[in-house]
């Protein structure tokens, strides 16, 4: 059983991995890749972000959207999931605001490291694409919490992993039409291929 | 009317979403792997593109400014969804080859953006011009790209055969780089090459300058 948690996570953070296999964030992920110490906070509260949402969202699609999953309720033949996507995002934004709020007051450290980062997590589509993904293979609670963690984490890893190629890039003698966002991309295409050489891995 | 036509145009070469802004380009690295789909995505985005912004546009002196973000959101979210039912309808197989995507169009940074800078500051008709003219400006990056691909990558342009591929007995050798979704990047890593070479005022300055080499400059002096 523990295997098989394991091999989830581990196909979660490298052979799936959401932003080089799937390409989600980006937007986010060539934004803020300048500096390891950026990169290490926003990947923390990625991870910190899926790991909640992602199981959220598991038990509103499974006791309320799935099709006969109001039966609880007397509704055995209601089917809700086209309401989904509004669900998830809401469920997604509701959870940062609230996050932000019990970080301001309970845990003031985390939230001067993690709070610029907060609201730029709604509109990351790795955060949705997370969920997604939950609907689209039907985890159960538990596995929605390990692909939370291991997407989470993937994605952590990813960024961290380029902002340490940037810092040394910046020092690289690069054609001028090239410098900067160019050679980012060419960079983290080549970090794609190298997370492809993890495909076909399992425990 | 000519300021119709400015805002229309402008995104699609001065502006354009994609190679200059860098909005939205999850998509446009996942998907284009052959122009059907990319096609029938790019359509979906354009039409939620500027319904979302006619729609912000229309209510945007109502809004209360705060939660003006939860508002944009449910709107597009909403659009997204009537797209998301239709495509599932009308082609089944396209949406799932999209999986995921389509659901993405809600977190697509260029809707967002037009809805917060465009459409709360101007008239429903131009903010519908301009979702549209941003839309197609995105949609003109993602065929060139699928284009390309699959041209050169499979042979095909729309499944039909255009270069005869050796296994099927024709000339072409596939370049089965460009069918692994990564080689987008150095498309658009070499497009934004060309394109700073032509329009030279984006260039990013560097940090730091390589010395010239100082037994060089020693000799030189």
């Amino acid at each position: 059983m523990f295997e098989y948690y394991l091999n989830l996570f581990i196909t979660a953070v490298f052979i799936e991995n959401i932003a080089l296999a799937f390409f989600l964030g980006m937007c986010t992920f060539l934004a803020i890749s300048k500096k390891i110490d950026t990169a290490i906070g926003l990947g923390i509260t990625v991870i910190v972000v899926l790991t909640i949402t992602v199981p959220i969202n598991n038990l509103i699609y499974n006791h309320v959207l799935k099709e006969g999953a109001l039966t609880w309720a007397g509704l055995s033949d209601t089917d809700l999931t086209f309401v989904g996507l509004i669900s998830y995002i809401g469920i997604i934004a509701a959870v940062v605001q609230i996050l932000e709020m019990f970080l301001d007051k309970y845990i003031p450290v985390l939230y001067n490291a993690l709070g610029v980062f907060l609201p730029l997590i709604t509109v990351n589509c790795a955060i949705l694409g997370g969920s997604l993904f939950m609907v689209e293979r039907n985890y159960f609670f538990v596995e929605s919490v390990v692909y939370g963690f291991g997407a989470g984490t993937g994605w952590a890893l990813a960024i961290v992993a380029l902002a340490g190629i940037r810092e040394r890039l910046k020092y690289a003698d690069i054609p001028d039409g090239l410098e900067g966002l160019g050679i980012t991309f060419i960079t983290v295409g080549l970090m794609c291929f190298g997370f492809l050489s993890f495909g076909g891995i399992s425990l | 009317m000519s300021k119709i036509k400015e805002v229309l145009l402008n995104p699609i070469f001065n502006d354009n979403p994609i190679a200059l802004q860098i909005l939205g380009i999850c998509s446009a690295l996942a998907i284009t792997g052959s122009l059907y789909p990319t096609l029938i995505m790019c359509v979906a985005l354009t039409v939620v593109v500027s319904f979302s912004s006619l729609l912000v546009s229309l209510i945007r002196n109502h809004i209360p400014n705060n939660i003006r973000i939860i508002v944009q959101m449910t709107i597009i979210a909403t659009l997204v969804m009537l797209v998301d039912e239709l495509l599932q309808a009308f082609d089944y197989e396209t949406s799932r080859t999209l999986s995921v995507f389509v659901g993405l169009i809600i977190t697509n940074c260029i809707v967002m953006g037009r809805a917060e800078a465009f459409a709360m500051q101007n008239g429903p008709w131009l903010s519908f011009v301009d979702g549209l003219g941003n839309g197609l400006g995105y949609s003109i990056i993602l065929i060139l790209l699928a284009f390309i691909k699959e041209l050169l990558g499979a042979g095909t342009l729309f499944g039909f055969e255009i270069l005869p591929l050796v296994q099927n007995g024709g000339w072409y050798v596939g370049n089965n780089f460009l069918l692994l979704a990564p080689s987008s990047f150095f498309l658009i890593g070499l497009m934004i090459w060309g394109l700073r070479s032509w329009k030279t005022e984006q260039v990013e300055v560097p940090k730091y300058r390589v010395a010239k080499n100082s037994l060089e400059s020693e000799e030189g002096a």
